[in-house]
């Protein structure tokens, strides 16, 4: 189980990387690895070229500008979890990455890596999702934004060109998601494991009244899922036992996907269950 | 093989200048390349972790690390840890507490819980369940792993006891 | 210095090399030269091979040869793997073929290997050797396969019977017609594989100059496999030297059995004039090393009216996959296990064992008893529900009890004996599982969790376990002239310390101090004959052995003090490796002195009566298999809107007789137990309907990980058994056997509300939500 021969890159500047990606057959992009390479040790991909961003300056860190939470691609989650602005705008990011893999994983993985290999079961998608985001990804003639919610393109297939890069991820911040509460919740086989079903929930009351709140679901579609009916739902409501189990009701309505583990009902019964303990716990008295 | 590059880097605090095919693994390079037999292959797919290694100070699979990828950092592996004569903490409580039987997820399981006490030197139980939640260990059900580490724990902040033969 | 070894919690001898990256395991191994071997594998479940173009694979650069059927030596062209343990009732002896001719029979068949210079551009050739296959029908399967007119696995066979086996004792038809309540189910198992951490390996050289083939691998049983080896090449038994590294990561029984890349390397090497080593892959270990697999149970178990046992009848289709290169000892075991530690009046199991064209199936870490077990157990837990008493009691109503050992089951174990348990109290193990897990309180427990919404249940399950069977494990003790103590044995290890324990064993029957003692395993020039690590077998085996050497050796050493100093061997002490008259500790003689003197100069005469060479070699064989036992109790919670469970406490009871070391002992019993929630509730090896495997990682095929498993609480009997003269049982798979059953029984406790009943496992949460909801409906409870 040894990668496929190819040749190696190691752009110094971004420039640079989108000059190679432009001219490049077959190219993958290499950031932390941990879901390129074991497909490569198992011979699933064969790229003829491996662009490692690694070095690329300027695709790291984490800044506000502009009323945005911009976190560079190539950013670790390790870094992410520790990250006090991303604790203080995006606190939902730092609840999810507890979920995500292993130590050893979230070290070398980047938030840019999750969002580019696209796991149906990934974490990380689904709460960009849930903030709205955009990810800036670019090439050699330009830069544009892609609305996360037109991100997923089919299964495990991200809405950017072959020849662009994933740059940043742009969480737009509002005064009235200050302080929203948040949680994720999953199930999966075993801690770490990618999820069977979770939720991500962001939530904004004012006097006990639902303003915001968003639901987004991993693992249980191919792709992140918002739940937009359930959302709408809620707006003014009070979050009553009875009422966070008809938001989790809408749940139902997301089409499952089968696996080795288990089939689209199961998966679909899960989901219920994610938003419903998600939601108790981001409406519950506090964390 | 195919392509190769230049790598500089510290493995074990010992600088090493090599060229290296591009697509060779870490966990190659260092077993094969450089002689560090100590890092195991279990999976190749990143997920039974006995090959990590620290990076910087982070652990991270070798297996899913190119050797290209650790020029100018700074590796160390499980004999980076201590030698036979001079046991780490970690390494004697395994001993200690009975923490391995057939060694071969060992070198990862003590590369994983060395990050985790530099970075948190009083952990609970679930938090070194956690720790080594990457890491399969097939012989041990993992308890005496977990009571290895938090007698580590003890031994970082107590000193390590007497040596003996017999576990009272 | 304790003045026993055994019996102390000694610190592993092994560990510190361990610890420190410094162990040494096959693929650290490199010899000058040496080429890498990758296998060409059939990706189809049955084909017929029309031919091979390796003309693509030899143009790559690196790449020295591609060897296929018809470059094999002449004495291996057309061979099979050699079958080790034939019995009477195979039918169709189909065996792992060396290189594959002119059919493959699973995904993973070996077709070829691929010599090249360096382990990638391998991997690359293996793509471009071009294999030319016309599909055949497969068998997926095995119920299906097991029916007349099903597509066969073997092209030449007509059905895909390899074994019917038939055993049955006492009136079986009376028990049945007298019986009060009669029990009838049909229970699925899947076992999962092995999954040791280090793959398999094999590394092999010709060495022209002594004519000898010398070859490193990867196995359990090094000595029967020189001996398989030596016997197909025809060659003498000095002319082949197998030797197993230093240290071996896990085995769990795919490494005790004989495969064909053991056979190909050493080829390989005769071929390429040059060493070459093979590292099997993780990928390759889900696709082609042993398994267990599947069995499909019917039964029906004849109880009386107060739940005891009258008779028992089952009928068992086994997949074997495709060959039966360990014969049919796992079906044969469970077979013979499922009595367990029930007095059980009448007997009859019908089992057939069947080919599929899927991974041939031999013993993993508890070679079939796990099903055994989980199925009796399931039959008294079911059972006891019908008689309306508690699943703990119905066990007590049929242990054996302690004052009918020995205890003759009425069946013949699969090392050729009857099956007798020779010593044990199985409703004291019971008992004491049932107070540390404070059972008697469980009820409170419940009622106080299910009152907060929570399912909680507990279960129970007791086992017996044969071990240490024979024939024999030889160990060789030799005090050397510096009186240093070296021992060999052929029992290769895997983990299990079997270096500390000899020592232990050594340090106390020949009285040397333990530091002195080096103990050196596996290689087959060192000793003359080994068995092999199995069947929990060494420390019963390898033991006595050691402790029979020691004493002679002390023997020798023993006359040579009296004469040096001059006195009786009565007036003589031994400590510490040095004897020394009783009462006068400074006149003695050190084991260096000793030995100085015994080896005498060159020309000198030994004096009359006395060993020159202080050293003995001892094969003990023990009479017949010796049973241990033990009883678990476990705790869970499901969560009933998942289906998922946890464990919440796991408590275990043991008897393995006398204990060597505690600390390995329980470890075994711990990491048994990790196999067995794996096989609970995680490990599924699944194959499609075309045979094709489809969890081909550790994604898919799921191992438990620390946060899954629990801390076990262990207690330990020691009933010591009377065929060796330790007393030691061993304790291998114990951890393993009843865990199975007793978590499947916990959950059901815990679904108690929705009448939940488990006939499948593993136990997947999708599956457990559907019978969730099956309970609801019938319940006509929604709500529950």
């Amino acid at each position: 189980m040894k990668p496929p021969p190819f040749s190696y890159h190691r752009p110094a500047s971004l420039d640079e990387a989108f000059a190679l990606l432009g001219s490049l057959e077959n190219a993958k992009v290499l950031a932390g690895g941990q879901s390129l390479m074991p497909m490569m040790n198992y011979r699933y991909v064969m790229p003829d070229h491996v662009v490692d961003l690694n070095h690329c300056p300027g695709l790291s860190g984490v800044g506000v500008e502009d009323q945005t939470l911009i976190i560079g691609a190539m950013t670790r989650q390790c870094d992410l979890a520790a990250n006090d602005l991303v604790a203080r705008h995006a606190p939902l990011l730092v609840d999810a990455l507890h979920w995500v893999g292993h130590v050893q994983t979230r070290n070398r993985g980047t938030i840019g890596g999750s969002l580019s290999h696209l796991d149906p079961a990934a974490e990380l998608p689904a709460v960009i999702a849930a903030y709205d985001a955009t990810v800036t990804v670019g090439n050699e003639t330009a830069l544009r934004d892609v609305s996360i919610h037109e991100w997923a393109a089919g299964y495990m297939m991200p809405a950017i060109d072959e020849n662009e890069i994933a740059i940043s991820i742009n969480i737009p911040l509002s005064v009235e998601l200050d302080g929203h509460a948040h949680s994720f919740f999953e199930i999966a086989r075993r801690h770490g494991d990618f999820a069977q079903a979770g939720a991500g929930v962001v939530l904004q009351t004012v006097d006990d009244r639902v303003t915001d709140l968003r639901i987004a679901l991993a693992g249980v579609d191919i792709a992140p899922v918002r739940l937009r009916q359930a959302e709408e739902f809620a707006i003014g409501k009070s979050l009553t036992e009875d009422v966070i189990d008809e938001i989790a009701l809408f749940a139902k309505a997301v089409p499952g996907i089968a696996d080795v583990h288990a089939d689209e009902s199961y998966r679909q019964r899960l989901a219920v269950v994610v938003v419903r303990r998600a939601l108790t716990q981001a409406a519950g008295p506090g964390p | 093989m195919s392509e190769t590059w230049t790598i500089k880097c510290l493995i074990n605090e010992k600088p090493v200048e090599r060229e290296v095919s591009v697509r060779l693994t870490l966990a190659d390079f260092l077993r094969h390349e450089v002689g560090l037999t100590g890092t195991h292959l279990g999976c190749e797919h990143g997920v039974c972790g006995a090959c990590t290694v620290l990076l910087d100070g982070r652990s991270a699979r070798s297996c899913l690390t190119l050797a290209v990828q650790v020029d100018g950092m700074n590796v160390t592996t499980v004999e980076g840890l201590g030698d036979k004569t001079r046991l780490s903490p970690l390494q004697q409580a395994f001993m200690d507490e009975h923490g391995l039987q057939c060694g071969f997820c060992t070198p990862g399981m003590l590369t994983t819980l060395t990050e985790l006490l530099a970075n948190n030197p009083d952990p609970s139980e679930s938090e070194v369940r956690l720790a080594i939640s990457g890491n399969i260990c097939r012989c041990t059900g993992y308890e005496n792993i977990v009571k290895a580490t938090m007698t580590a724990v003890r031994y970082i902040r107590d000193g390590m006891p007497e040596s003996s033969e017999v576990v009272d | 210095m304790p003045s026993s070894w055994i019996g102390m919690k000694v610190k592993r001898v092994e560990d510190p090399a361990l610890l420190t990256g410094e162990g040494q395991y096959i693929d650290d191994i490199s010899r000058p030269g040496m080429l890498h071997a990758v296998a060409v594998r059939s990706p189809y479940a049955h084909a017929r091979i029309l031919g091979i173009d390796k003309s693509a694979a030899l143009e790559l650069p690196g790449v020295v040869a591609v060897v296929t059927h018809d470059d094999l030596p002449e004495q291996m062209k057309g061979q099979s793997i050699p079958m080790m343990v034939p019995h009477p009732v195979i039918t169709a002896d189909k065996r792992p073929q060396i290189l594959c001719r002119d059919e493959v029979c699973f995904v993973g068949d070996l077709v070829a290997m691929v010599l090249a210079e360096d382990r990638y551009v391998a991997e690359d050739a293996v793509a471009l050797v071009d294999v030319d296959y016309e599909e055949l029908d497969c068998a997926s399967w095995v119920k299906d396969a097991a029916e007349a007119g099903a597509p066969s696995a073997h092209a030449d066979l007509a059905t895909n019977i390899a074994a019917n086996i038939d055993l049955e004792y006492g009136e079986i038809d009376h028990a049945f017609a007298t019986a009060s309540h009669v029990i009838t189910e049909e229970i699925f198992q899947h076992r999962g594989s092995a999954h040791s951490m280090e793959t398999r390996g094999c590394i092999s050289e010709y060495d022209d100059a002594t004519g000898q083939t010398r070859i490193w691998v990867t196995s359990q049983s090094p000595h029967q496999f020189k001996g398989a080896f030596a016997d197909m090449m025809d060659l003498v038994d000095q002319d082949v030297h197998v030797i197993v590294p230093p240290d071996v990561g896990g085995g769990f029984g795919p490494k005790a059995v004989m495969w064909p890349e053991q056979f190909v390397i050493p080829a390989c090497a005769l071929i390429a004039g040059r060493p070459v080593k093979w590292i099997e892959d993780r990928r390759e270990h889900f696709m082609c090393a042993y398994q267990e697999r599947d069995q499909h149970w019917s039964g029906e178990l004849a109880l009386d009216a107060q739940g005891k046992i009258l008779g028992l009848r089952a009928r068992l289709i086994h997949d074997t996959g495709a060959y039966v290169p360990w014969g049919v000892v796992v079906p044969w075991i469970t077979c013979t296990t499922v009595p367990g530690p029930y007095v059980i009046p009448a007997y009859e199991m019908r089992c057939e064992v069947v080919f599929t064209n899927k991974v041939p199936v031999t013993p993993v870490r508890g070679a079939g008893r796990p099903q055994a077990a989980t199925f009796m157990e399931r039959m008294l837990d079911i059972g006891a529900d019908r008689v309306g008493i508690g699943r703990d009691e119905i066990r007590r109503r049929n242990f054996v009890q302690p004052e009918q050992m020995p205890y003759e089951v009425g069946l013949v174990f699969r090392d050729g004996k009857p099956v007798v348990y020779d010593s044990g109290d199985y409703p004291q193990c019971q008992a004491m599982v049932l107070e540390q897990a404070n059972f008697a309180e469980f009820g409170q427990r419940q009622r106080q969790a299910r009152s907060e919404g929570r399912y909680i249940g507990i279960g129970t399950a007791s086992y017996i376990e044969a071990t240490g069977l024979g024939p024999f494990e030889g160990v060789s003790v030799h005090v050397q002239r510096n009186g240093k103590v070296i021992v060999h044995t052929g029992a290769a290890p895997q983990g299990q310390g079997h270096q500390t324990m000899l020592a232990q064993v050594v340090a106390d029957s020949l009285g040397c101090s333990f530091k002195d003692i080096t103990v050196k395993v596996s290689d087959t020039t060192t000793i003359q004959r080994g068995v092999g690590t199995f069947a929990s077998r060494i420390t019963p085996n390898a033991a006595p052995s050691a402790h029979l050497a020691s004493n002679t050796v002390r023997e020798k050493i023993l006359k040579i003090a009296a004469h040096l100093l001059e006195t009786s061997v009565e007036d003589l002490e031994v400590e510490d490796s040095r004897v020394s008259v009783k009462g006068v500790p400074e006149h003695g003689k050190t084991f260096r002195d000793i030995a100085t003197f015994a080896g005498a100069m060159p020309g000198f005469a030994v004096p009359a009566g006395l060993d020159a060479v202080l050293e003995d070699t001892v094969y003990f064989a023990p009479e017949r298999a010796t049973y241990a036992n033990g009883a678990h109790c476990v705790e869970v919670e499901v969560d009933a809107e998942t289906g998922h469970v946890s464990i919440i406490k796991y408590s275990t009871a043991h008897d393995c007789g006398t204990i060597i070391n505690p600390l390995s002992v329980n470890a075994q019993v711990m990491g048994g137990v990790a196999h067995g929630i794996g096989n609970a509730l995680f490990e599924w090896m699944r194959y499609d309907d075309h045979a094709q495997p489809v969890t081909m990682n550790f994604g898919e095929y799921l191992l438990p990980t620390a946060p899954e498993v629990p801390n076990v609480d262990q207690s330990h009997m020691q009933s010591p058994t009377p065929l060796n003269p330790l007393g030691a049982k061993g304790a291998g798979e114990g951890g393993t056997i009843p865990a199975i059953a007793a978590i499947v029984s916990a959950i059901e406790s815990a679904l108690e509300p929705f009448g939940v009943c488990i006939r499948t496992v593993p136990v997947t949460p999708d599956a457990l939500l559907d019978l969730i909801d099956a309970g609801r409906q019938n319940a006509g409870r929604p709500d529950v």
